[in-house]
This record gives C-alpha cells, sequence and structure tokens, in this order.
C-alpha cells in the first residue's frame, strides 16, 4: 500500500498543527528572533516614515522594468545572506565533525541546511539576479520604453518573490527538503520523505517558475518587436543578445522543470507510480527528465553575464568588442548544444558506452564556443587602454576563475574520470568554481558597472576593493581543498567524517568561506557608504564609464518614458557613434509619451499563489481550493479592467527634459 | 524592421476553414480504420497512423492556426521549428536513454508488464 | 543582413526618432501569446516522453487492449473536430463583425468543447471504475495525466471562451476583443494539435502493442 503521512490530520488545518513550529531547536529559534526584530525595526521604520503609501503606489504596483529590476536585485541579495549563512554553517559543520565529533547539526538539519542552499542559490539568488539585469538593461538598451507586457513583467517578479517567501516560510513552520537541490526520487518520493519539506520544495520552485517562464516570454517579444528603429539582429548589443539567448533557453526549458515537479507532486499527493520503486515506476525517469531542465539552466544563468562581461570589457578597454559576429554566434551555439548534454550529470547511473561516449563528446564540444568568447575578451583587452575600475577588476577575476573552473568541467565530461569523481567534493568545487567565478562574480561587475546609471552616483571604490580582494583569495581558499578532497574520494553532502586526515583541508576551506564572509560583509558596507555618500559620489553625466550603448544616452536614473525621443540605431556601438559625432541632444518637439498604468493585481495574485501553495503544502484542502479559485477568478476580474495605460502629458516630459538640459550645460560648463 | 502589420493577415478564408476540415476528418477516419479494421499488419500501420498524423498535425498548422513563413517576420515558425527540435531532442533523448538503462541495469520492459 | 550607410554628418534627425509613432496597442500579443503555447507544447512533450518510458510497464494490470474503447475515442475526436470547424466559423464572423453571429458559434464551440470532456469523464470514471486507476500502474499514471492534461487544457480553455463571449457582449467587437478572441483561436487549434498526437500515439498505438 501507498504509504501515509507521518504527520496527524486535521480537516481545518490539514498537516499544520503547533508541533511543526520547531521551538525545540535552538538554531532556528534564535534565527528567527533575529528575523523577527529585524522584519520588526524595517516594518516600524516603514510604518514611522510613513512609506507604505509610497512602497505601495510607487514599487509594489510598479510596472516600470526598471524598478522591478531593482526589485529582482533587492529580493537575490536578501536571498544571496539567506543561501551564505546556509554555506557558512555546512562548512562549520564539515570543520567540525571530524574524528568522531558529531558537530553542532544533527542530520535532519544539516539534510535541510544543504537542500536550501542549493534551491536558494539558484532559483532565489542567481536567477533574481540575472532576471533583474536583463529587465533593467534590455529595453534601455534596445531604445524601448518598457517591456512587451508590462503587467505579466509585475506579475512574474511577485510570483518569483511568493516562491521566495514560501521558501522561507519553511525554516519556521515545518521542515525543507532533506533531499539535495534537485529532490530525486525514490528519496523525495512519500515513501522516504512522508513530511512537508519536498512539497515545500515543489511549491516554491513551482510558483516562482510560473515568473519565471513569463518574465522569459516578455523579454523575448520585447527583445524581438521592440527594438529601435534600425537596430538589426547584427545591431543588437551583445547583452542583448545573451538576454534573448537566455530567454529563450527559460522558455524552452522552464515547462521541463515545471511538468516534472508536477509528476513528482502526482506521486505524493495522489500516489501515482512515476517514480516509485514499484508499479512499473522509474526513479531514473526524473533523473533524466529534471536534467533536459538542469543543463539548460546553467547556460540561463551565465549567458547574460557573459554580455555583461562583454559590455564592460569593451567600455573599460575603450575598444570595440573584439569578433562581435562570433561572440554572437557562439551565444547560439552554446543555445541549441546546451540541450544535448544533459546526460553528463548522471554518466554512473548505467546508460551505456555509446550513450555516455555520446554526451561525453557534446560536452567537450560545448566548451569550444565558450573558449571562443574567452578569446574575445582577451583580444578585446589586447592593445587597449584598460581601466581597472570596479567591474573590470571582477572582470578579470572572472576570467581566470571561470577558465580553470570550465577545464574542471571538461575533465568531468569524460566518462572515466567522472565514475571516479562523480558526486565528490571535486564536483561541488567545479560547479562552484563556475557559479561563483561566473554568475556571482558576474553579478558584482554587472552591479558596480550599472549601479551608476540606475541611482545616479557610483559605488565607493574603497570598499568595493576590500570586498573584491576578499572574495577572490577567499574563493580559492574555500574551494582549493575541495578539489583536493574529491581527488581523495571525499562524497558530497557528508555530515561526519572518520578520517582526521581530511581535518586540514576542512578548516582551511573554512577559512576560506570566513573570508567569503568579511566580503560579503564589505560589499554590504560599499552600499552603505555610497548610499551615505552619494552627493561625493554623484554621477550626473549619464555616462560615467564613457560606455557604447544606449542605455548610457539617457539620465541617470533615467526618466520612467526612458527616452524622449527613440534613438535610431546605425551601428553597434549607438552612444559611441551619436558621442563621437557630437549630435545634438534634441530639446523641443516633445510630445505626450504613452506608457502602461501601474496596477496592484500583479501582487494579489501573488498573494493568493502563495496561500494556495501553502495551503498545499499543508494539505489544508479547502484553503487550497479558495486559494486557486481566487487565483483565476482575480486572472479573470483583471481581464475585465481594459484601460490600462496613460499618456505623460507633454508638459511633463518638458520639464524633465529641461531639467535635463540644465543638468548637461552645468557639467559641460564645469568640464 | 518592417512596418507593423495589419491583423488581418493571420486570419483563415471560409475556403481555408472547409479545406482544413474535410482532410483532417480524411486524417483521421484513415488511422481510426487502419487500427479498427486491421487491413495491414501491425508495424505497417504503426507506420502509417503515424506518417498520417505528422500530416495531419501540418493540416492543422496551415488551415486553422493559420502558420505562414511571413507570420510575425517569421518568428513564428521560427520559434516552432526551434520548439520541435527541442521536442525531438527530449522524446528521441529520453527513449535512448532510458532504453539503455533498461537493458543495462533493470528488468527489460516486457518483464515489467509482470512484476507489480 | 542589409548593409545600411550610417549617415555620414550628425543631423539630429538621422540619430533620433523626432516623429514617432508609437507601436500600436498590442502589437506583441499575438507573438507573446504564440511563444506561451510553445512552452506550453514542451510540457506536454515531457508527458509524452513519459508515456513513451513509462507506458509499457502494466505492472501485472490491465493494458491498452483491456481498457481503450476506440468507437468511443473516435466519437471525442469528431467532437474536438467539429468545435475547430465552429470556431473557425466563429472567427470569420468576427472578421466581418457579426457580433450575434459570432456569439452562436461561440456558444456551439462550447458545447461541443464540453462534449468531448463529458465523454472524457465518462472514460475516466469507467477505467477507475473496473480498477484501473492512476495508481494502478505507471502505464496508468502516464496515461491519465497526459489526457488528463488536456482535458484540463479543454478546461481552461472552456472557461475562457464563457468570458470572451461576456466581454463581447459587454464592450461589442473592439480591437482587444479581437486580439483576444484570436489568442483564443490560437490555443483552441492548439489542443487540436495535441489531441492528435494523444489518439495517434495514446489511444491507436497502443491498440497496437
Amino acid at each position: 500500500m501507498a504509504p501515509q503521512s507521518a504527520l496527524p490530520y486535521s480537516p481545518i488545518f490539514g498537516r499544520l498543527s503547533l508541533e511543526a513550529i520547531p521551538y525545540h531547536e535552538p538554531i532556528l529559534v534564535g534565527t528567527f528572533c533575529a528575523v523577527a526584530l529585524g522584519g520588526i525595526a524595517v516594518l516600524g521604520l516603514i510604518t514611522k516614515f510613513r512609506l507604505w503609501g509610497y512602497l505601495w503606489k510607487e514599487w509594489f504596483t510598479t510596472v516600470d522594468h526598471k524598478r522591478i529590476g531593482i526589485m529582482y536585485m533587492v529580493l537575490g541579495l536578501i536571498m544571496f545572506l539567506r543561501g551564505f549563512a546556509d554555506a557558512l554553517m555546512m562548512r562549520t559543520q564539515q570543520a567540525l565533525a571530524v574524528g568522531g565529533s558529531e558537530g553542532f547539526l544533527p542530520a535532519h538539519h544539516y539534510d535541510q541546511v544543504f537542500t536550501a542552499h542549493g534551491v536558494i542559490m539558484i532559483f532565489f539568488v542567481a536567477m533574481p539576479f540575472i532576471t533583474g539585469f536583463m529587465n533593467y538593461v534590455v529595453p534601455l538598451q534596445i531604445g524601448a520604453r518598457d517591456v512587451s507586457f508590462p503587467f505579466l513583467n509585475n506579475f512574474s517578479f511577485w510570483m518569483t518573490t511568493a516562491g521566495a517567501v514560501l521558501c522561507m516560510a519553511s525554516l519556521f513552520i515545518g521542515e525543507f527538503a532533506q533531499t539535495g537541490w534537485l529532490a530525486y526520487p525514490p528519496l523525495s518520493g512519500l515513501a522516504y520523505s512522508p513530511n512537508v519539506g519536498v512539497d515545500y520544495y515543489i511549491w516554491c520552485l513551482q510558483i516562482a517558475g510560473v515568473g519565471t517562464t513569463l518574465s522569459g516570454i516578455n523579454l523575448i517579444v520585447t527583445i524581438l518587436k521592440m527594438r529601435a528603429p534600425g537596430m538589426g539582429l547584427m545591431k543588437m548589443p551583445v547583452f542583448t543578445w545573451t538576454s534573448l539567448c537566455a530567454n529563450i533557453l527559460i522558455v524552452a526549458s522552464f515547462p521541463v522543470l515545471t511538468a516534472v515537479l508536477a509528476l513528482l507532486s502526482l506521486d505524493r499527493y495522489v500516489h501515482t507510480d512515476f517514480f516509485t520503486n514499484d508499479f512499473g515506476g522509474n526513479a531514473m525517469m526524473y533523473v533524466n527528465l529534471i536534467w533536459i531542465w538542469g543543463h539548460p539552466e546553467v547556460y540561463i544563468l551565465i549567458l547574460p553575464l557573459f554580455g555583461a562581461f562583454s559590455e564592460i570589457t569593451a567600455t573599460f578597454s575603450g575598444k570595440r568588442l573584439f569578433g562581435y559576429t562570433s561572440m554572437v554566434y557562439a551565444t547560439v551555439c552554446i543555445t541549441i548544444l546546451s540541450y544535448v548534454v544533459w546526460l553528463h550529470h548522471f554518466f554512473t547511473m548505467g546508460s551505456g558506452a555509446s550513450v555516455n561516449s555520446f554526451f561525453g563528446i557534446t560536452t567537450m564540444v560545448i566548451s569550444i564556443p565558450t573558449g571562443a568568447k574567452l578569446f574575445n575578451w582577451l583580444f578585446t583587452m589586447y592593445r587597449g587602454r584598460i581601466r581597472f575600475e570596479l567591474p573590470m577588476m571582477w572582470t578579470v577575476a572572472f576570467m581566470l576563475t571561470f577558465t580553470i573552473g570550465g577545464m574542471t568541467g571538461v575533465m568531468l565530461a569524460i566518462p572515466p574520470a567522472d565514475f571516479v569523481l562523480h558526486n565528490s567534493l571535486f564536483l561541488i568545487a567545479h560547479f562552484h568554481n563556475v557559479i561563483i567565478g561566473g554568475v556571482l562574480f558576474g553579478s558584482f561587475a554587472a552591479i558596480n558597472f550599472w549601479w551608476p546609471k540606475a541611482f545616479g552616483f557610483k559605488l565607493d571604490k574603497f570598499w568595493g576593493k576590500v570586498s573584491f580582494w576578499c572574495w577572490v583569495p577567499g574563493f580559492w581558499l574555500t574551494f582549493t581543498p575541495l578539489y583536493i578532497l574529491g581527488f581523495m574520494g571525499v562524497t558530497r553532502r557528508m555530515r561526519v567524517f572518520d578520517d582526521t586526515g581530511l581535518h586540514p583541508l576542512l578548516i582551511i576551506s573554512l577559512i576560506g568561506a570566513l573570508t567569503i564572509a568579511c566580503g560579503i560583509g564589505a560589499m554590504l558596507v560599499q552600499f552603505a557608504v555610497s548610499i551615505w555618500k552619494r552627493d561625493e559620489l554623484r554621477e550626473e553625466s549619464g555616462d560615467p564609464w564613457d560606455a557604447r550603448t544606449l542605455e548610457w544616452a539617457t539620465s541617470s536614473p533615467p526618466p520612467a518614458y526612458n527616452f524622449a525621443f527613440t534613438p535610431k540605431v546605425h551601428s553597434l556601438d549607438s552612444w559611441y557613434e551619436i558621442k563621437s559625432r557630437h549630435v545634438a541632444r534634441p530639446t523641443e518637439g516633445f510630445k505626450a509619451i504613452h506608457m502602461p498604468k501601474n496596477t496592484g493585481t500583479g501582487i494579489i495574485l501573488a498573494g493568493f499563489s502563495l496561500v494556495t501553495g501553502f495551503a498545499l503544502v499543508w494539505h489544508i484542502w479547502w484553503l487550497a481550493i479558495v486559494g486557486f479559485v481566487a487565483i483565476v477568478a482575480g486572472a479573470i476580474y483583471h481581464t475585465f479592467n481594459y484601460k490600462r495605460d496613460f499618456y505623460i502629458p507633454v508638459e511633463e516630459v518638458e520639464a524633465t527634459e529641461a531639467e535635463r538640459t540644465r543638468q548637461l550645460a552645468a557639467i559641460a560648463a564645469g568640464a | 524592421m518592417s512596418a507593423h502589420h495589419d491583423h488581418s493577415e493571420s486570419h483563415g478564408t471560409m475556403r481555408d476553414y472547409v479545406i482544413g476540415f474535410v482532410l483532417s476528418v480524411i486524417l483521421t477516419a484513415i488511422p481510426f480504420w487502419l487500427v479498427m479494421a486491421r487491413p495491414l499488419d501491425a508495424s505497417t500501420t504503426a507506420i502509417a497512423i503515424m506518417v498520417l498524423a505528422v500530416v495531419q498535425m501540418i493540416v492543422h498548422m496551415i488551415y486553422f492556426l493559420h502558420m505562414s513563413p511571413k507570420t510575425e517576420d517569421g518568428w513564428s515558425i521560427t520559434s516552432l521549428v526551434f520548439t520541435l527540435i527541442v521536442v525531438f531532442i527530449m522524446m528521441a533523448g529520453s527513449l535512448w536513454v532510458m532504453h539503455h538503462l533498461n537493458t543495462n541495469m533493470m528488468p527489460m520492459p516486457q518483464d515489467m508488464r509482470n512484476i507489480p | 543582413m542589409s548593409t545600411t550607410t550610417i549617415p555620414e554628418g550628425n543631423a539630429q534627425a538621422d540619430f533620433y526618432d523626432l516623429h514617432e509613432h508609437e507601436h500600436p496597442e498590442g502589437h506583441s500579443t499575438m507573438l507573446g501569446f504564440w511563444i506561451y503555447l510553445m512552452s506550453d507544447c514542451l510540457i506536454f512533450a515531457i508527458l509524452f516522453a513519459c508515456y513513451a518510458v513509462l507506458g509499457g510497464n502494466y505492472a501485472a494490470g490491465p493494458g491498452p487492449h483491456d481498457l481503450f474503447e476506440l468507437p468511443l475515442i473516435a466519437l471525442n475526436t469528431a467532437m474536438l473536430l467539429f468545435s475547430s470547424i465552429t470556431y473557425g466559423f466563429a472567427m470569420l464572423a468576427m472578421q466581418r463583425d457579426k457580433v450575434a453571429q459570432m456569439q452562436i458559434w461561440l456558444a456551439i464551440t462550447g458545447m461541443f468543447g464540453l462534449a468531448f470532456l463529458s465523454i472524457e469523464l465518462y472514460e475516466f470514471s469507467h477505467l477507475i471504475h473496473i480498477g484501473a486507476t492512476p495508481q494502478r500502474s505507471a502505464f496508468l499514471s502516464s496515461f491519465f495525466t497526459l489526457v488528463g492534461t488536456h482535458g484540463l487544457h479543454v478546461t481552461f480553455g472552456s472557461i475562457w471562451l464563457v468570458t470572451l463571449m461576456v466581454q463581447v457582449a459587454r464592450k461589442g467587437l473592439i480591437q482587444a476583443n479581437k486580439r483576444r478572441l484570436m489568442c483564443l483561436s490560437l490555443f483552441w487549434h492548439f489542443l487540436d494539435v495535441i489531441w492528435i498526437g494523444v489518439f495517434t500515439f495514446v489511444y491507436l498505438m497502443g491498440m497496437l502493442r
């Protein structure tokens, strides 16, 4: 018979009871107190300064792609702190629990920590970061006033947030999955995970996944339909190209995740037999399917940042990007090839030699376009006048780190070698090498690069350097020992070690993690100091780095409508073209500008989804039904509203642009 | 970039719908007849109904969904072709991978039919 | 790529669109909806792949021969095909701005949709009644999930259809409503295409096993 949930059931509260609150776990109680105090402080301050109305009107209900982009970054940053806290706990546990010691985390807690770390870092840190960048930058780069579907953009953001909130709720109500970040069955099936952890996992990813897919569709259509006149495909900035490809990958792979998780939830909720051990189910089918999503996912994360590195390298080398066309073709190749390598994640599952060698070869092939990109960046720098501002420093760190990570990846792509290294700490070191070295370093480069555009002042350089010099050596200090431990045969997700010979390396790794913690601290200080000294760091020209693409053609921060007159594009580096020819900025003849209206529907529907997800986790059926009906009814109600746009009056445009003219004149006079 | 098209270009005509309907009735009736009456052996029937299904899908695409290479500056057909490639990779890849796995590691599907 | 020449001088009009025409409202909607359908297509692809891999695992339970009744499936297919052509007639009426005629065709389409769903529900309840439940074997799990997901899509299509009929009744055939009707048209015909896959690969091929 199918196993039943281990928890008692009541018709009103489902499986939810006071027992679900982990008050007997001192670590969680401590965390809860800290979070509660912090939360109350923030809410109190917002109330005290009467910011609720402002936040609701100007931010929560906004359809402005720039503000939504910034909100994505805030979400990513908050979740990053949570995910890193998990990382620090794991490193500490492993450094303590050697030679008979049990460490400080009990097994069920440790297993949740490593699962949550993976889930949060991928879905609620890396994804919001790249979606934030794409949201903010792409419409500006293509000379558009907003995305194609502004309401959908707001809804996508709130769905991602609702997923993150549900994931965080598991910390204090119930538990999270103890299965690892991909929740392989049969471990994640009802037989071995009867509690709510896996259900939290499923529903937080499903809710966030809706947001991700819709924002992918939105950005694809935006790039295809909203480009400025003259911007043919081969005149699109590289960041727009890589964003386009990343979004194509999102739309063509997240449905797979949705379907697979739906099948797993059917197994768990109605006892079907897709991935069970008996009745003809096959757990390896889950592994196969989830990696069909999983491999494109890693390219979803890295491609937009490849674009960011390209913009940064060209800007700070003062040169046109070397090999633009090859860069575009490499991106497109990666997009297609990322669909034919998924099996390299499970060479050891027992496929035959022909399957393994096919996927081994495709994996090696996909490293070629990536290598081509690296050479393009190197040739862009070659004989350039390189300015080592913070974004460029992160870019150089990326090139060194990512190359080594890529090479260890090619090692893992060799099936016989993979049989030795599979699921070892070598693998952990490898993918942190590419994800931290690529995605995180890229995000930091991009934050330092585009921050002045978003807020009108630069980030403090000193604290940025402190952060950089903690992060990069800290990274190597953390993960080099893991490479070595992996070679020694240590597998991932271990809680205790008997062999005291491993201790020194685990300690070094912990020291590295603490160094990274300093880097994160310095980054937070950098943000605080920069905001504090914003008048000193003020940057009003709109083009602080002497950059080349259209987002730098407007003021910083840009007006709500981005461009009073849509630029006409003739070449790849349009803004460079306009600058170098001294084309006069139009100062008259403004028109009223057609813009979308703000709406609260997105946050409300996402709120209903959150309630529905929570009810499904705890089997509170009546609430799940009410929540679901509310979602459908709310969506239908929204479609009865036909008035979704308005015109920014021409006087307002004139006033804003006149202010900008004064600003530029003042800079010209000062220079 | 070309000018924005009039939306009417993706509309069908009465003729389109009728042709599409007649063709799909025929293309549905034949495979049902092939399987219910069994005039051919099993493998030929299987190939025939798969071919007919593909043809019918194309008929629907052209006459009901009004797909043409020009719709939306060609982006509709491009996205469709890309999707079909991905669908092919997923289906063929999964079957290949899982078949290999079953051969190497697990009882054959024939046995699985009888093992609870 | 076209090799447009870059203008020589720095004339403002060459670099700024001084007399721009704004994008017509909803000019991206059809493409956006089409891309959504592509993503939906991939969900079905995964369900088909599951059925293809697990569909032979009967776990000593009933197989397609014991369960499928082709005349019923043929009837069901006919319902969906009729609903396709009637939706087509509704679109033709919409083009000619004949509101009443269009509403009637939409209503008929909805009826065929409901007939399809009723037959499917009858089939499912019959299967469950004789013990062929989704829990019985991986074959039945993947069968119910694939066919049921298609049925759910038809259900939501029907809800959407009713919503649009109300909206047309209230606002008439304004541009926004026409656009929505065209999106639903894509959705409805797309479900037909999926159904071709379902009756071929699930039912007909199942009977050949």
